[in-house]
């Protein structure tokens, strides 16, 4: 896949990141290379092995459905930069 | 004009009952004090790591039983990625492309029979926070007790054609997610919401139309006002030569209309991949096989029971099946010997009416079954009347004791002895000799009175039916 501005710009949007023009070049190159990247591993024959969404064998690490002490409200809301109320407090959403 | 016709599909989105939330042991309830079911794992602080709890597996596979879906022998979870304030992690736990259960249907009950809707997917996911805007004018402040707290989604086929079948589809799944016990499906608590799919297409036209989809509905009222109100919106845009555009609107219920939020032109983009903090769940046949056996008789088999064991009218078995409790209360009545259509009489009628009354649900009604059996053996023996069966009833509700007792306190046993009602039905009669004549010309009324007027002298204690008997037996001898 070819790696343009255009592409740089839209996941830069999404990631709500904020990109200098002067650095788009730059970054339009490095993503180019992390994706060329990726697209060698497409290269290796993998018809005979299952799809794999982890490289260990591990599977249900579950635990049981059993009530642990919360933390305390203040402790919570400890480091928020803004809190009222005991809440996380945020700008205004509007929807 | 060509007629139309809507597709409809639904996205429930269900809270498990579990006792904790879905990836850490906070408590998992309603209504606590703001922001004390809390911890670093589901307030999404950096190094965290979330563990599933075992029990939100089992509950989706035994929702996905119940929906006759198949279960996945191997399943993962995937973070679907958006920012929001009520999601502290800005990603989402979910599942993408493997849910747990996939491929089922539901039958549900309609005026012109039964019809299979299919379920496409169930599949687990957290639910996120509550943001609370009317504290300020500057900002929304934060609750994250619900952050966390597991939820099923349940994605249905577009199979849907009308409001009425959606409204059927929705109440059909409540029932069954309270019959197996794994949501309490609490509208007003905010433990059901729905995403609403509608289309519509000219009559007989095999391809769907575009579709709106609207977002987080909170009541089944707001759905089937919300769908009927797309198809509506949808029509008269077509039939002005318009075009629907696929978008996501949200539903207004106090203004009764749909607003259009986003256009899918700039389509969400979720960049969903696997979870990496959580391993695959993988479940074994024999557990899902045993999760199967372990469901309880459900509302559609429940309901057809009823009417070919019990006797009672389609309606009737509809009315108990459709609330788990109300089947348990109806049940344990006539295991105690009432009579499956008496009980099921007072269930839906008084019980219920009193329940409404009282804002309370079956589940806190304080007699027992037993004593609602021995109010209708009371009532079926003669023992005591219909209205006299009213009056015990609402003692019953307010001071539970043996219906007997109440019947001695009360003064409410019913006069069926023949002689005493004979020697009233004799009186009346005396009394009122232009009544007899009305009767024998025909009158209907007279006999009403007269009835009525042997009900006063007894004090509302005798036994109509034989007072009517000897009523005539008595005018057709004069």
């Amino acid at each position: 896949m070819k790696i343009t501005e255009k592409e740089v710009d839209y996941v830069a949007r999404l990631a709500r990141l904020h990109v200098q023009e002067s650095q788009m070049q730059r970054l339009t190159q490095d993503m180019g290379n992390i994706i060329a990247f990726a697209d060698k591993l497409g290269e290796l024959d993998t018809e005979q092995v299952e799809p794999a969404a982890h490289s260990i064998v591990v599977e249900n690490v579950l635990r049981a459905d059993e009530v642990q002490p919360s933390y305390a409200r203040e402790d919570i809301i400890a480091n928020a930069p803004h809190k009222q109320a005991g809440c996380f407090s945020v700008p205004k959403i509007v929807e | 004009m060509s007629e139309y016709e809507a597709v409809i599909g639904i996205e429930m989105h269900a809270e498990l009952s579990t006792k904790t939330k879905i990836y850490c042991g906070c408590k998992n309830e309603f209504g606590g004090e703001i922001n004390t079911h809390c911890c670093p794992v589901c307030t999404g602080m950096p190094g965290t790591l979330p563990v599933l709890n075992e029990k939100v597996v089992e509950y989706a596979v035994k929702a996905g039983c119940a929906l006759n879906c198949s279960i996945a022998n191997l399943s993962k979870q995937d973070r679907k990625n958006y920012f929001y304030p009520d999601l502290p992690k800005a990603y989402q736990i979910s599942q993408f492309d493997i849910p747990l259960c996939a491929d089922g249907y539901v039958d549900i009950p309609l005026e012109s029979g039964t019809k299979r809707i299919g379920i496409t997917r169930i599949h687990i996911e957290e639910d996120a926070g509550k943001l609370l805007h009317d504290a300020s004018d500057t900002d929304s402040l934060v609750d994250f007790n619900r952050c966390g707290v597991p939820l099923i989604e349940i994605v249905s086929e577009p199979d849907l054609r009308s409001s009425e079948e959606a409204r059927v589809y929705l109440e059909t799944l409540r029932s069954i997610l309270q019959y197996i016990d794994v949501s309490d499906c609490k509208m007003q608590e905010g433990s059901i919401r729905c995403d609403v799919n509608v289309s519509i297409r000219p009559k007989g036209q095999k391809e769907f139309g575009v579709r709106s989809e609207m977002k987080n509905v909170n009541s089944f009222r707001g759905a089937i006002r919300g769908i009927e109100y797309e198809i509506a919106r949808q029509t008269a845009l077509l039939e002005a030569g318009g075009q629907v555009v696929q978008e996501t609107r949200r539903w207004d219920d106090a203004k009764g209309e749909s607003v259009s939020m986003r256009s899918k032109e700039e389509a969400q983009d979720y960049r969903y991949f696997p979870e990496p903090d959580l391993m695959p769940i993988r479940i074994e046949k024999e557990t899902v096989e045993k999760i199967r056996q372990e469901l309880p008789e459900l509302p559609h088999v429940k309901r057809a029971r009823y009417v070919s064991e019990l006797g009672l009218p389609e309606y009737d078995a509809g009315i108990l099946t459709e609330y788990r409790p109300t089947a348990e209360f109806f049940e344990a009545a006539v295991a105690a010997g009432a009579s499956a259509k008496g009980a099921s009489n007072w269930i839906m009628g008084d019980i219920s009416r009193i329940l409404k009354e009282k804002d309370i649900l079956i589940d806190d009604v304080p007699f027992s079954p037993q004593q609602l059996a021995e109010m209708v053996q009371l009532i079926e023996s003669g023992a005591i009347s219909n209205s006299a069966g009213k009056k015990v009833l609402e003692t019953l509700f307010e001071s539970p004791k043996a219906p007997k007792q109440i019947v001695e306190e009360l003064g409410l046993a019913q006069i069926s002895d023949e002689g005493a009602l004979q020697k009233m039905v004799q009186d009346v009669l005396e009394q009122n000799p232009q009544s007899i004549e009305d009767y024998k010309a025909g009158k209907d009324r007279a006999i009403k009175f007269m009835m009525g007027q042997v009900m006063k002298l007894s004090k509302g204690k005798a036994n109509p039916q034989t007072v009517n008997a000897l009523l005539k037996e008595e005018l057709d001898k004069r």
